[in-house]
């Protein structure tokens, strides 16, 4: 049995299939379950309860509002681009789902444990752009394009210095590979020496997930709900579904680029009792806990200043670190065997 | 087995989509089925083991690139009638340089043949034990260094010399300083001062922000360019 | 000095810094949330809630027919029809109040010269259908009934300062 899920071809992908499944029923799970943190973080930053009727402690409300979302009725605006409305909502959340294909949530644990995995995870975030372009083109509606014009303007500005943050690490690592990232970071968390490019990736990474204080795209003050005002019922939900697994997903990435994956603190003794993927968990929880925190705590940018903050400010600063980053590893003979 | 039914649905689809970027009426679907020609290409660089290739053509180019395009296209406001107005005029000219380039397209394919020690005579072959990245950046990086900081060159130059041709710096547009904003104390922006009934306030200490000065001189070709 | 304390100041987003300082220390703090359902806030005898119409003691409907509430109602809500009854008093044959229309502004409670309208205490009074908002004589007689001892406390506790 284990020597056809590991060496028949039709083994490989079943066994590929357990393995997605194994990794993405925990994610929506936690999806499910980041909605139900995100009310309750932001209730208690602002002296309410939040949800706390369905079930105990109102821990059965994101099933219940699942539930709400599967009853309503799926709405096509006549204007619309019928496949491409409905197909937008299907990328945004696959795109989601497929990211975590790379991810190494243990040593070795990954589904596809590829050179180029950093690239990899670029990449997929870079698309993530087009399920919020097609959804605001297909929509047919002024404010859904506004808010997929700001989306597209925004995302390709951070991409960038996000790209200098990404290489700054590639450079301490000599490696593509996430599994070598994390590795190496036995000694030190690049938080800590990169500590600047660590607040960068962190600020660019609010942006690429549209998050607060960088919702433009959605802006319900200005543009309504921007590029899913059309959508309603599973489309809508996916929309949802999308972002928040991206916001793990991006939490997962400032954990195994710069908070040291899976390693436990400092390596030593207390800390290394408890399994390596329980300190994954934690840390992403932790960055999550920070992206519902600075949704409470910051109001909205303008469109101006975002895309100063973003080439201005970000993107000279970013490279200028990234070149003291190379000279230092140079100077010292710190660069990495390859 | 898997790898080549992989290559015929990659590359049967690349080149479908690639026909749909010319023939979509729609020019926003001809940039959508673009991208998708990207994606299948990105998978036959993966099947041939360029991965790095793969990734950056999907970075650069999917996630970039053809973000701008679209960005431009959805814009635009195209005219089809407009577009197929001049059609049966110009058919005979593009038909007769379409039918001389595909003449010359088939010469050139039909007497393509390929030296028998072709993967041998290869320039880099992939050192074995190196990933696809690091046999890259060796070549790109040793032999080629010269080539490579030139073509960054230029597109250093092309960059400034588009910022050059489209920067139209107003003097009338007035800047937001945040720097000068967030620094502000408010002993600099607050004064308490006792008023006296029916006597007012001529003057405070406070600097207030002055309307930009417009130059004589700046003014002037400004009236001029008014035509354009 | 001044200008280095401003560039560190800002290059270390110590203003980000105390924001998010502030909010993590409200989300420790006792939340003032009432948990609703379970638990209600206090409501001024003056609370603007659900109709009723009053009887006397003796179970006398309080409602002459004089129609001011009708008249004085300023979204319309009201309808009244008035015929003299077997005795010869003037009394209602139909008191109807549209709470859809109903803007609780308390009018009719103030036009009314014998107490017998009167805006009470309750406000869950949420129903399914839209009909069942069309109260009639006999549904604000019940809630009259229904909430007397309370209507009756409200009216003593604010007449000082009527």
């Amino acid at each position: 049995m284990i020597d056809f899920l590991l060496n028949h071809p039709v083994g490989i992908v079943i066994l590929t299939f357990m393995k997605a499944l194994a990794l993405l029923v925990p994610l929506l799970i936690g999806v499910a379950y980041l909605t139900y943190a995100e009310r309750k973080v932001l209730a208690a930053m602002q002296l309410r309860k939040g949800p706390n009727v369905v079930g105990p402690f109102g821990l059965l409300q994101p099933f219940a509002d699942a539930l709400k979302m599967i009853m309503k009725e799926t709405i096509i605006p006549s204007g619309s681009n019928r496949l491409l409305f409905l197909l937008a909502p299907m990328l945004t959340f696959g795109l989601a789902m497929l990211a975590w294909a790379v991810i190494p949530v243990n040593d070795g644990w990954a589904i596809a444990d590829i050179n180029v995995g950093i690239l990899y995870l670029f990449a997929i975030s870079s698309l993530g752009v087009y399920g919020i372009i097609i959804a605001g083109w297909a929509s047919n509606s002024k404010y859904a394009f506004l808010g997929a014009m700001r989306s597209a303007a925004q995302m390709v500005s951070y991409e960038v210095s996000m790209g200098f943050v990404l290489v700054s690490v590639l450079l301490c690592v000599g490696s593509l590979n996430l599994t070598d990232v994390v590795r190496a970071q036995t000694t030190v968390w690049f938080a800590i020496p990169l500590f600047p490019m660590f607040i960068i990736f962190f600020i660019s990474a609010l942006a690429e997930t549209n998050r607060s204080p960088f919702d433009l795209p959605e802006g319900e003050s200005e543009i309504v709900a921007g590029f899913f005002v059309e959508y309603s019922s599973m489309s809508f939900a996916l929309f949802f579904l999308g972002e928040y697994a991206n916001m793990i997903l991006m939490s997962a990435m400032t954990t195994i680029l710069f908070l040291g994956g899976w390693l436990a603190p400092f390596g030593i003794e207390p800390f290394t009792w408890i399994p390596g993927p329980i300190w994954f968990i934690l840390k992403i929880c932790f960055c999550l806990f920070v992206f519902l925190w600075v949704r409470a705590t910051f109001p909205r940018y303008r469109y101006d200043q975002l895309m100063r903050l973003g080439w201005k400010v970000f993107l000279p600063f970013s490279l200028a670190w990234l070149v003291l980053t190379a000279g230092a590893l140079l100077a010292f003979g710190w660069l990495p065997d390859v | 087995m898997i790898p080549t039914i992989l290559f015929y649905l990659f590359a049967a689809v690349l080149i479908v989509s690639a026909a749909m970027v010319v023939s979509a009426r729609n020019p926003v679907h001809s940039v959508l089925f673009l991208i998708l020609a990207f994606f299948n290409a990105a998978a036959l660089f993966l099947i041939a083991g360029a991965e790095f290739l793969a990734m950056i053509l999907v970075i650069v180019y999917v996630g970039a690139v053809a973000v701008l395009f679209l960005f431009v296209v959805m814009m635009l406001d195209v005219d089809f009638a407009q577009l197929r107005g001049g059609f049966q005029r110009y058919l005979p000219v593009g038909a007769a340089v379409g039918v001389v380039l595909f003449v010359e397209l088939a010469a050139v394919l039909g007497g393509w043949k390929l030296a028998p020690d072709t993967k041998a005579l290869r320039m880099s072959p992939m050192p074995d034990g190196m990933t696809n990245t690091e046999a890259l950046g060796r070549i790109l990086y040793t032999d080629y260094v010269l080539l490579f900081q030139i073509a960054g060159l230029v597109l250093l130059v092309a960059m400034i010399g588009a910022i050059v041709l489209t920067l139209r710096d107003r003097q009338t547009s007035r800047h937001q300083s945040i720097r000068v904003q967030t620094e502000r104390t408010v002993a600099e922006t607050l004064e308490m001062m006792s008023v006296g009934i029916g006597v007012g306030v001529k003057e405070t200490g406070i600097l207030r922000p002055k309307p930009p000065e417009i130059k004589e001189e700046a003014h002037a070709p400004a009236e001029h360019h008014h035509g354009h | 000095m001044a200008f280095l304390d401003r560039t560190a100041r800002s290059m270390l987003l110590m203003e980000l810094v105390s924001g998010l300082g502030l909010t993590l220390r409200y989300f420790f703090k006792p939340k003032v949330t009432i948990n609703y359902p379970y638990e209600k806030g206090p409501i001024s005898p003056r609370f603007k809630g659900e109709h009723a119409l009053r009887r006397y003691p003796n179970g006398e409907e309080r409602c002459i027919a004089c129609k001011l509430c009708e008249a004085v109602c300023p979204a319309q809500a009201i309808t009244i029809e008035a015929e003299p009854r077997d005795d010869g008093s003037r009394r209602t044959t139909r008191y109807d109040i549209d709470m859809t229309k109903c803007i609780y502004c308390g009018l009719c409670e103030e036009a009314c010269p014998v107490d017998a309208i009167v805006e009470g205490p309750n406000f869950e009074f949420a129903t399914e259908t839209r009909e069942e908002l069309l109260y009639d004589k006999d549904k604000l007689l019940a809630n009259g009934d229904r909430w007397e001892p309370e209507l009756a406390r409200r009216l003593e506790l604010d007449a000082p300062y009527r």
